[in-house]
């Protein structure tokens, strides 16, 4: 009996061992299965549908500048290689302009100068990076809706994608939202941060701020605005750089 | 823990009733997903591996614990630091070798991340797809242990129980590894109580709560969530901490197992049949 139990003991410590190294290694075999995979990706949807229908409309939380980070942490690309670039910012971009283009009624050029003497919105917000830190700085700003009402959407826009003067790893920087987070009111061009023009580091001269996704979604270095109505073809067909070379998810409000 | 419906009460020795099939469905949907959520978990731990207290906290704030590597005197070392304290962890956590046998500076090792090679967008996959069946999974667990009484009947903690005599008496039993048996084994005692009632209602709840208050889309339609826990990076170290405790929870768990007998405690688990085990008495006079 004693020598039973003695081997359904070991039996049970095996197969408990076993069943560690097989989950481990069947966790990676299991994620290269398509459908499995696809499946777990589903849940990307899932997030999407129920955040908008919870709060379509819900504003991001904005903060008092007691609250702001001392120092705000610069991610992704800190500066740009591309000398026109280079040569915009000798000049403080004074002969820089976003272009606004695709699915419009009419094409826009925005100077500087034009973006900055348009209704201005100011926000204290915290941005959440998707590695887990998050950094709460003051956004200044033209927001993304009246510009593309100037441009005039045709009705088959369905994506804004951001194009952004940077390489990262070599590849182009670039973002997209839908129009729901589009014509959101916090939804900005940022030129200033912390009351003051934005640095290189943190995309001058102009970055996206979407403030109720992920800091991926905050593209920097913005140069050209394009309204389509599909992701497919434009670089990877994902929607975004990390979306395209990370398999990062596209909604990125979890 | 059903009663047992036969005429004549169970005694030591019988098979009898013991765990529902929603408990037994449940019990290992969640053992599943807890472990994939742990082990996801420590993989998007490792894309940022300090904690903070507060609203924000990122590379220039100070964190209230990290994990990370050193080098002093020209050798390298991992380790763990939780406020000033820093214990060395060379080899589990901060460095270590990888299944290739390279050297790794992320905080936790690949034979405790999903998956096992660095990837924070996988691990998120992974994360928050199984984060809906762990959160619905309680949901609906919850709601059908009301309607059949599981709670009422078997976690309830009645006033006599309460007692800090009567829970004394229970920590003393357990401390000299003596298990109620016979009849008494029918139910759980005290400190089972506890332990299951702070996992139903304490810290999974905590774990799903700390979780969504991480979403910033989240925060934006419902704050009450993010601020309830003193800010976002506040409620990331709850977080972490909730999961330690989760962790905590599943050693003793194992450790109860099997001191009870496993053969016994899985088999209840399985086909929800349970053998009583014997009066102390029947034992000895059977000796």
């Amino acid at each position: 009996m004693s020598r039973l139990i003695l081997s359904r003991r070991t039996l049970i410590r095996g197969s408990a061992a076993g069943a560690g190294s097989l989950m481990l290694s069947g966790c990676d075999k299991l994620f290269e299965n398509p459908t499995f995979r696809h499946t777990l990706e589903g849940a990307e949807d899932l997030h999407k549908i129920t955040q908008r229908a919870l709060g379509r409309h819900a504003l991001a939380r904005e903060f008092t500048e007691a609250d702001m980070s001392p120092r705000f942490r610069a991610n992704g690309s800190r500066e740009v290689a591309d000398p026109v670039y280079r040569q915009h910012l000798a000049q403080h971009f004074a002969q820089w302009s976003l272009r606004v283009e695709g699915l419009v009624e009419k094409p826009l050029t925005l100077p500087l100068d034009m973006l900055k003497s348009m209704p201005q919105r100011t926000q204290i917000t915290r941005h959440d990076c998707v590695e887990g830190w998050s950094a709460i700085g003051k956004w200044t700003g033209p927001r993304l809706g009246p510009i593309l009402n100037i441009a005039g959407l045709k009705p088959q826009a369905k994506y804004i994608v951001f194009h952004c003067a940077d390489l990262y790893h070599g590849r182009p920087y670039y973002e997209s939202i839908d129009l729901v987070d589009a014509f959101h009111p916090q939804t900005i061009l940022a030129w200033a941060m912390n009351g003051k023009p934005l640095e290189q580091a943190h995309g001058a001269p102009l970055r996206l701020r979407v403030e109720r996704q992920l800091g991926y979604k905050h593209a920097k270095f913005v140069t050209r605005i394009e309204a389509v109505s599909s992701l497919d073809g434009i670089y990877g067909g994902k929607g975004g750089y990390w979306e395209d070379n990370g398999t990062y998810a596209w909604y990125a409000g979890i | 823990m059903n009663e047992q419906t036969a005429s004549t009460p169970p005694k030591g020795g019988d098979l009898v009733k013991r765990h529902r099939l929603s408990t037994r469905l449940w019990h290992w949907t969640n053992a599943v997903t807890l472990l994939v959520m742990l082990m996801s978990g420590l993989m998007i731990f490792n894309a940022h591996p300090r904690l903070y207290w507060g609203e924000y906290g990122a590379n220039y704030d100070a964190p209230w614990l990290k994990i990370s590597s050193a080098r002093m005197g020209g050798k390298e070392f991992g380790y763990l630091q939780i406020g000033s304290a820093r214990i060395e962890t060379t080899g589990v956590l901060g460095l270590w070798q990888d299944q290739d046998g390279r050297t790794q500076r992320r905080a936790f090792p690949y034979w405790l991340t999903v998956p096992s090679r660095y990837s924070l967008a996988g691990a998120r996959i992974w994360h928050l797809a199984f984060a809906w069946v762990l959160a619905v999974g309680l949901l609906l667990y919850l709601l059908w242990s009301l309607v059949n009484r599981h709670i009422a009947r078997d976690i309830h903690i009645t006033r006599a129980e309460w007692r800090p005599s009567h829970i004394w008496h229970d920590v003393k039993e357990h401390a000299r590894l003596r298990f109620p048996t016979g009849v008494a084994a029918l139910k759980y005692n005290v400190l089972q109580k506890l332990a299951y009632a702070g996992v139903l209602f304490g810290l999974l709840p905590l774990m799903i709560l700390t979780g969504l208050a991480l979403s910033p889309g989240t925060d934006a339609w419902f704050p009450f969530v993010t601020e309830v826990f003193g800010g976002r990076q506040s409620a990331r170290s709850v977080h972490f901490i909730c999961a330690a405790l989760l962790v905590a929870f599943f050693l003793v768990h194992m450790a109860m197992v099997l001191l009870a007998g496993p053969f016994n405690e899985v088999r209840s688990m399985i086909t929800g049949r349970y053998r009583l085990p014997k009066e102390k008495t029947v034992t000895e006079n059977a000796a």
